[in-house]
């Protein structure tokens, strides 16, 4: 496992500690031993297929699909046992769950009316609220009268009215067209940095996930896969199903050598260094846009010149406006494929077409080694 | 909140499972004379002779046979039979001592139940009746079924309901059609116009029909000398009373079924035959089985139609009645309360099957069949609608007809006398104020406890068993016979030994058995209204640290507010029309308009019971009309965000 500590300068204290969870339905196992710290004022998402556990985690830590063992603890605070009125946080669904017959502000005060606050004082703060939000025209409208969007940002405000400690946002997006999603995005991940609200967010998004959280839990079959920041999860992934879950993924079977080397066919090539015992079934896998055209050798990427070369056929290209993607042949990888992303300028000078032959290299630091038989 | 669910359950486990946990064991208890269990001394003035048993008397005299033996609850035998030489007037002195534990004898009306020698002189003696001691076993129905006369009308019930099933859905399905796929004139009127049957008891077109066609009808020629009292009579108003349930069941079906498939029978330049062989009916198949199996069920199980215009012809339903009122054999009762369960849960199981398979159907995603003008087709479908609307209307215009004539045939001149109903039979204008009681308190309290056991079943995470038990429940009353729950609930509510008989022949129990007999419609009501909520309201508020109940008034009620308004006027107009259940649970202080219709036609005033069933029909139009008033104005100032 990967370094868990945030990324901040800052030294800061873990706000929520989860340790050993696990939640059965029936026979189904939805949840596995699993544990985590999240850090105050910190951004986690948790991001998996789906059936992967990641909402079940989420609802067993808001107490509304209690575990059937673990310790949940919120603020230093055993929460285990407690019902969600008990805890302390806020939620945001995917369907937002407004209140239909309710305005945008009488759904933000419905956890304000029985605080012993005053109505002057509810006023205020849903006021502030809907100024938070970006939306203070819109408090006299039914949910019905606002657009996916907006409903969105109300639904974020009704849950941050009573200011808890913790935020839970269960695939927040997820309902809403490509163009919106983006921007709220970008919204939602500058809300929570000024109000250093500590967030965690269900996604099957990737995309969502590198974009907006502070660090990723990658789940899958009910564990955790891994644990980092978005740049850890995409360039050093644990396992290959991190590895081809984030991001685009090159696989291979191949055999292990020993000492970071490993044979492919009639090829022998040199990848990261690995404790995999020397002949066992390993899959060798490289991201496309790490497979480097002949001429264009990095030499930051630890590649020396000469060495994880081969001459490939290009069975087929794609033009996706920025770069290519090239499909490549090579009688050593049998019935597999390389895809390599090229881009316009390389592909330019080299002057590729279909059919054509193309000397690529796959340098050794970015070309890793897994076990076979596990993740897809 | 989990109290709140053993509450409802609770309820319904009083209301309806033990009740017909009685009943189903009352139809096994057997009661006969057992001789063996007495014996007498005789002394005819030379001391007293040696014990003799009652059984060996009998043995001796073979004065009675094992049928004589075999009685009900109530039956009494006389001892003095057994002593053949036995006068009043001698000065014979007699001993009798009961055996054992079981029996009992009657002095007059006191009940000697010890095992004592008990003295009486001759005079005395011939006041003590043998009572007979109870056991379990099948000997009631081994009587229905070597009794011709009682097992005949399983033959005639179910005939009568596959014939009204038949002609009812053809009809319907005709009338369905007619509205949703042509573009005829006057379709807001046909539509309510159908409704009308619902709004009136079910015996009222039997009073309609006997005007129209009984021995001095207006218009039995058409019969051609055939009788009105009998089967015509009871398929007649039978399609009247279930058209409007057929009708609706299948015009839902029609209506879901989706305008691409016609365009792509008129591409393949299919005939208009044809598409409706391979379109309309297929996708409709699921709506007309279900209407069938409603519509059975609702004839096989209704009372106060064959009552009416039944003559001779004897339904199950009748029976039941019969046995228990006429004759006073509750055990015989019960067990025709039992063959009559078997074909309603039939029906109703597989109405349950096909109602699945149908949702399943509705949830794909389609587009909406729009009619296109078609001149001689529109026409066709005028004159149809128009006929049935007539049949509708003309049964209850003839009703109305009837109750403002004076002396129908001889003076037709009109009048109100015959709703002066303090001089008939059925208990007054009383009965009318009783039955609207019944039905706002009916539609008051079933309105509460149906939503929020509905609230429970839909909104409660967890207790997964003890909610399918209360949703099985739920849905047991639709299966259930108003007849045979009314029986239940004598044998339940009227057994000294239950803490609840205090009830017994109070309005309460009429609003109870009311409220339990039309349980599984509102509660589906109810569970469709919120399952159209979000599921994750509950979390939410729970979430903002606000008690369920705090979500279930604000936010809850109001936005089920219609279907609560649905599920009121529901229970109103049928609390307003129904006899079955409530005939047998009625007091003199609880006499029912719709109970006092079948009293007065039974005791033969015909024209004052149609009066009764119109201001019944009036009623419930007018409860309906502001009905429809408050849903409007509430919906208005709630409901707000639905108009947008």
């Amino acid at each position: 496992m990967t370094d868990n500590s945030p990324t901040s300068d800052l030294p800061r204290s873990v706000y929520l500690q989860v340790d050993r969870l696990s939640k059965l339905f029936g026979n189904f196992t939805a949840l596995n031993e699993v544990s985590l710290e999240v850090y105050e004022g910190e951004f986690v998402c948790f991001l998996g297929p789906s059936g992967c556990g990641k909402t079940t985690f989420l609802r067993a830590i808001a107490g509304l699909d209690i575990q059937t063992s673990g310790v949940v603890r919120q603020a230093g605070r055993d929460i285990s046992a407690l019902p969600p009125a008990q805890r302390d946080f806020g939620i945001v669904f995917q369907s937002y769950a407004l209140f239909p017959n309710l305005t945008a502000a009488r759904n933000i005060a419905f956890g304000l009316e029985n605080q012993k606050l005053g109505r002057p004082a509810i006023e205020a703060r849903v006021a502030e609220l809907l100024q938070l939000v970006g939306l203070p025209e819109q408090g006299s409208k039914y949910p019905a009268q606002l657009s996916g969007g907006q409903q969105q940002r109300i639904a974020l405000a009704r849950a941050l009215a009573t200011s808890p400690g913790l935020l839970l946002l269960d695939e927040p997006l997820s309902a809403l067209d490509a163009k919106v999603r983006a921007r709220l995005r970008q919204e939602m991940k500058s809300l929570q940095r000024r109000l250093g609200v500590t967030t965690i967010m269900v996604t099957h998004d990737q995309e969502e996930a590198l974009t907006m959280a502070d660090r990723i839990v990658v789940m899958n079959h009910g564990v955790i896969e891994q644990v980092g920041t978005p740049t850890e999860i995409y360039r050093e992934p644990d396992t290959l199903f991190v590895a081809d879950f984030i991001g685009a993924m090159n696989q291979v079977p191949a055999r292990s050598n020993g000492n970071g080397s490993l044979t492919i066919g009639s090829l022998t090539l040199q990848s990261r260094a690995s404790d995999i015992a020397a002949g066992s079934d390993i899959i060798a896998a490289i991201r496309p846009e790490d497979i480097v055209p002949h001429g264009e050798e990095d030499e930051g990427n630890g590649g020396e010149a000469g060495i994880n070369r081969l001459e490939a056929e290009v069975e087929d290209m794609e033009f996706l406006g920025s770069f290519w993607r090239v499909t490549l042949k090579h009688e050593a990888l049998g019935e597999s494929r390389l895809v390599a992303d090229l881009s316009v300028n390389a592909l330019r000078s080299a002057a590729i077409e279909v059919g054509s032959k193309i000397e690529v290299e796959l340098p050794p630091a970015r070309l890793w080694v897994f076990p076979s038989g596990r993740g897809s | 909140m989990i109290g709140f669910i053993l509450v409802i359950c609770l309820y319904l486990l009083i209301t309806l499972a033990l009740p017909l946990y009685a009943m189903l064991s009352k139809s096994f208890s057997t009661f006969s004379f057992d001789l063996a269990n007495f014996e007498f001394q005789v002394d005819t003035g030379s001391g007293w002779g040696d014990p003799v048993s009652a059984a060996a008397l009998n043995e001796r005299l073979q004065k009675f046979t094992a049928a004589d033996l075999a009685t009900s609850s109530d039956g009494r035998l006389s001892v003095v039979d057994l002593f053949p030489d036995f006068s009043f007037r001698s000065p014979t002195n007699y001993r009798i001592r009961r055996i054992g534990s079981q029996a009992s004898f009657l002095y007059g009306s006191e009940r000697i139940a010890d095992n004592e020698w008990h003295e009486y002189g001759s005079n005395e003696f011939r006041r003590i009746v043998l009572r007979p001691s109870s056991a379990i076993g099948i000997e009631n129905y081994r009587t229905y079924f070597s009794t011709p006369a009682l097992f005949r009308s399983i033959e005639n019930s179910l005939f009568i309901a596959t014939i009204s099933t038949l002609i009812t859905v053809s009809l319907a399905f005709g009338f369905a059609y007619a509205l949703n796929r042509s573009t005829m004139r006057f379709k807001g009127v046909f539509k309510l116009v159908a409704m009308i049957p619902i709004l009136v008891p079910s015996l009222l077109p039997g009073i309609a029909l006997v005007y129209l066609f009984g021995n001095q009808g207006m218009i039995r020629e058409l019969l051609f000398g055939e009788s009105i009292y009998g089967p015509i009579g009871i398929v007649l108003g039978s399609v009247f009373f279930t058209f409007p349930h057929a009708m609706i069941i299948i015009t839902t079906a029609l209506g879901i079924s989706d305008a691409r498939l016609y365009e792509a029978a008129v591409a393949l330049r299919a005939s208009r035959w044809k598409t409706f062989w391979t379109v309309t009916l297929p996708g409709a198949r699921y709506g007309l089985i279900s209407a069938a199996f409603v519509v059975f069920n609702l004839v096989i199980t209704d009372f106060g139609l064959p009552k009416v215009i039944g003559g001779g012809y004897n339904m199950l339903a009748v029976d039941i009645y019969k046995q228990v009122i006429g004759q006073q054999n509750f055990e015989m009762g019960a067990v025709v309360s039992v063959v009559l369960l078997i074909p309603a849960l039939f029906a109703f199981s597989i109405d349950r099957v096909v109602q699945k398979k149908q949702v399943a159907q509705l949830s794909a995603s389609s587009v909406p069949y729009e009619p296109k003008p078609h001149r001689r087709f529109d026409g066709i479908c005028l004159a149809y609608c128009t006929l049935v609307a007539i049949f509708i209307v003309g049964l209850i215009a003839v009703c109305q007809y009837a109750a403002l004539i004076k002396f129908w045939p001889y003076n037709l001149s009109l009048s109100l006398d015959n709703y002066n109903f303090e001089v008939m039979d059925g208990g007054g204008w009383d009965s009318y104020y009783n039955s609207i009681r019944l039905g706002l308190l009916t539609a008051l309290t079933g309105t509460v406890i149906v939503f929020i056991g509905a609230y429970m079943v839909e909104k409660i995470n967890g207790f997964a068993a003890s909610r399918s038990a209360f949703q099985f429940l739920a849905m047991m009353p639709m299966a259930i016979p108003g007849m045979v729950l009314g029986l239940a609930y004598i044998f339940f509510f009227n057994d000294p030994a239950n803490p609840l008989n205090t009830i017994y022949g109070s309005m309460a129990i009429l609003v109870i058995c009311t409220v339990t007999h039309f349980y599984t419609v509102s509660h589906l009501t109810a569970t469709t209204a919120l399952k159209q909520m979000d599921r994750e309201f509950e979390a939410v508020s729970a979430s903002l640290k606000q008690p369920f109940y705090r979500l279930f008034a604000k936010v809850t009620v109001p936005v089920c507010l219609p279907a609560i308004l649905d599920i009121s006027i529901y229970l109103f107009v049928n609390a307003m029309t129904t006899v079955s259940a409530v005939i047998f649970l009625y007091s003199p202080d609880t006499a029912l308009a719709s109970v006092a219709v079948l009293n007065m036609d039974d005791a033969g005033d015909i024209a004052p019971a149609a009066a009764m069933g119109m201001m019944i029909f009036y009623t419930n139009v007018t409860a309906r009309l502001l009905h429809s008033f408050v849903t409007r104005k509430l919906v208005r100032r709630t409901q707000a965000w639905r108009r947008l």
